[in-house]
């Protein structure tokens, strides 16, 4: 955009509005998009709003604002239910947004129409252990011993905590060759191991950290580094043998990005995820981007190789895992169930 | 219409105008606060069908959330109810430096977000804390327990007791305590005929409004509570734990006892009020 027609569509605008308010920005004619999300996305999207900001002004001359939201994945899924105005939704897992799809705001096959089942980026799960790993805790089995306290939060209140649960669900149905009771009795001596079960993964990592409970803590790959960073020399990073692949979702709300006249832009600003500059970010925020090729070299090397199932592969899908594992009277609650 | 059905038992024309247009407002103002929600509450729960219903709120899981809940309330305020009316005793009847200062400070449990008081109380007692690390090698442990949910009810509903008695107490006529002991009265018999009679409403209604404010909490318990089902799983969270599974009826199924059962306590305090005025001979 030229200085010569930056001042004309100013001066226009700067007409228009004062004859409205008397006195206001040009800013106000700009798009704004409102980015829903879940906690730990917090600096990642910091980082790709101004990224993808600065390309936008260049293809297209348009300024475009950001207004990001945090909170746990299904809360801010029902936020966006209950109609907080969100034109993409960037959260923790599909069955969130699957909600969002039954209230009608976008269709349900939402997550066919970005590549890679619309999770530009994915993690997977890892062990947090303390600093010289005195329990000596290798691999899931470890977390199932008597006298390891495991911190984690409930799957049933953390959306992102489903992923550690189904992670160990994995490795268990790997391990006994698909013994679904056996499977069964193995996470719920993990879980029965949680002298704390928080409601959601922040909470959960203070009680760790701070409060010094647990000899382990199932985390997200991408937190557990943002933790080894925040709490630097407290805590080592553990890969189990078979871990499962994290697929937060992002997807466009058709109706409020129709609304509000925002669908380009959104549209493109999901896409933009998927580019090297995208891919670069995520990676750098600790997410394994989808191309590896594009993230630069010390974030590529984090990550390490790990046998990773995906739901698809294990449980068939996320609607199935939740009714069968996180619904009322499933596999989790069976856990507590008393005299088990 | 209204103002015909409201206005038959005809009252005492009083210097203030407009008794209908009055009790209008209250009747509007009260159901756009309490009661429209709360029928909502009974609407959404009733979406469940009645078996789905009583199988939601016998169950097992939910029937020990609910005995956490109240059964803690009412521990808390029981222990609200003596040390409210010792610390409002004490700011009542004796003057001392830095009285303003911690009659002010009753009134922070009202101010205080109840997740950072939640979050102090954890990093208090949890096994590494200042308290905790002494507690807890004499087998005491308060984090991540019940008795964590104890503590920081009690801290929730403190003030409701000691701002409940204070005026009463101090509108107390000392006299009376004078006249008890001169007629030969003993200490004790003085408290017990004389100062706990005058003094059971405002503790009663501190009790209640202590109670209440237990049963719902939600913010400072969580962090202290451990959440383990069937342990240390308060009721509020099993209604949270349904929202998360987009049980919106579900989640209503718990409200909706909890408000039915804090209902019926809070009648049965109302009825040991009267009972209690009609004994110490006030008219009801």
């Amino acid at each position: 955009m030229t200085f010569a027609s930056l001042t004309r569509r100013s001066a226009i605008l700067l007409g228009a509005s004062l004859l409205l308010l008397g006195l206001t920005f040009e800013v106000r004619a700009d798009t704004t998009i409102l980015n829903v999300s879940y906690d730990p996305t917090r600096e990642f999207y910091r980082d790709y709003n101004a990224a993808f900001a600065a390309h936008w002004k260049k293809e297209t001359g348009e300024t475009v604002n950001f207004e990001q939201s945090h909170g746990g994945s299904g809360k801010q899924a029902r936020a966006v239910i209950d109609g907080l105005r969100a034109d993409v939704v960037t959260l923790a897992l599909a069955g969130d947004i699957d909600e969002i799809a039954k209230a009608g705001l976008l269709p349900a096959d939402w997550q066919a129409r970005l590549p890679d089942n619309a999770s530009p980026y994915t993690s997977t799960i890892v062990l947090l252990v303390r600093k010289g790993n005195p329990k000596n805790i290798k691999d899931w089995d470890d977390l199932a011993q008597p006298g390891v306290a495991v911190i984690t939060p409930n799957p049933k209140t953390s959306g992102g905590a489903r992923w550690n649960y189904l992670a160990a669900y994995a490795y268990a149905l790997d391990r006994f060759d698909n013994d679904d009771a056996r499977a069964r009795a193995f996470v719920g001596a993990i879980y029965r191991n949680v002298p704390v079960l928080d409601t959601g993964a922040r909470g959960a990592l203070t009680t760790f950290v701070q409060r010094g409970i647990g000899d382990a803590f199932i985390s997200w790959e991408n937190e557990a580094f943002l933790a080894r960073a925040e709490f630097p020399g407290q805590f080592e990073i553990v890969m189990p043998s078979i871990s499962i692949l994290a697929e937060p979702p992002v997807a466009l709300v058709d109706r409020n990005a129709d609304r509000k006249g925002t669908r380009k832009v959104a549209e493109a600003y999901l896409n933009y995820l998927y580019s090297p500059e995208g891919q670069r970010l995520a990676a750098k925020h600790y997410y394994r981007p989808r191309d590896a090729q594009h993230a630069a070299k010390e974030d590529a090397a984090r990550f390490a190789d790990v046998r990773l199932f995906t739901i698809d592969d294990k449980f068939g899908g996320w609607a199935k895992a939740q009714r069968e594992h996180f619904g009322d009277g499933g596999v989790f609650d069976e856990i507590y169930r008393p005299g088990r | 219409m209204t103002h015909a059905i409201f206005a038959l038992p005809r009252p005492a024309p009083s210097v203030l105008p407009g008794f209908g247009l009055t009790m209008g407002l209250t009747l509007t103002w009260l159901s756009l606060i309490i009661l429209i929600p709360l029928a909502g509450v009974f609407i959404t729960s009733a979406g469940l069908g009645w078996t789905e219903f009583w199988r939601l709120a016998s169950d097992a899981r939910t029937v020990a959330a609910l005995k956490l809940s109240f059964g803690t309330a009412l521990i808390a305020a029981g222990l609200n109810v003596a040390f409210g009316l010792l610390v409002a005793w004490v700011l009542v009847r004796y003057s001392f430096p830095g009285k303003r200062l911690l009659d002010a400070a009753i009134d922070l449990p009202f101010a205080l977000p109840t997740a950072v008081a939640g979050l102090a109380f954890t990093a208090l007692y949890a096994p590494n804390g200042w308290l905790g690390s002494f507690l807890v090698p004499l087998g005491l442990k308060v984090a991540f327990t019940p008795l964590g949910i104890v503590v920081a009810l009690v801290f929730i509903g403190l003030p409701f007791v000691v701002r409940t008695v204070q005026p009463v107490l101090a509108d107390f006529d000392k006299e009376l305590e004078e006249a008890s002991a001169t007629l030969g009265a003993t200490r004790f018999q003085t408290i017990r005929r004389i100062v706990l009679p005058t003094l059971m409403p405002p503790l009663l209604t501190g009790f209640a409004l202590a109670f209440a404010r237990g049963v719902g909490e939600y913010g400072s318990v969580i962090f202290i509570a451990g959440n383990i089902p069937y342990v240390s799983e308060i009721a509020p969270l099993l209604i949270v734990i349904r929202l998360e599974e987009f049980n919106y009826a579900g989640a209503t199924a718990v409200a909706a006892v909890m408000l039915v059962i804090s209902f019926a306590l809070l009648f049965v305090i109302n009825l040991l009020q009267a009972w209690n005025r009609r004994r110490i001979g006030f008219a009801g």
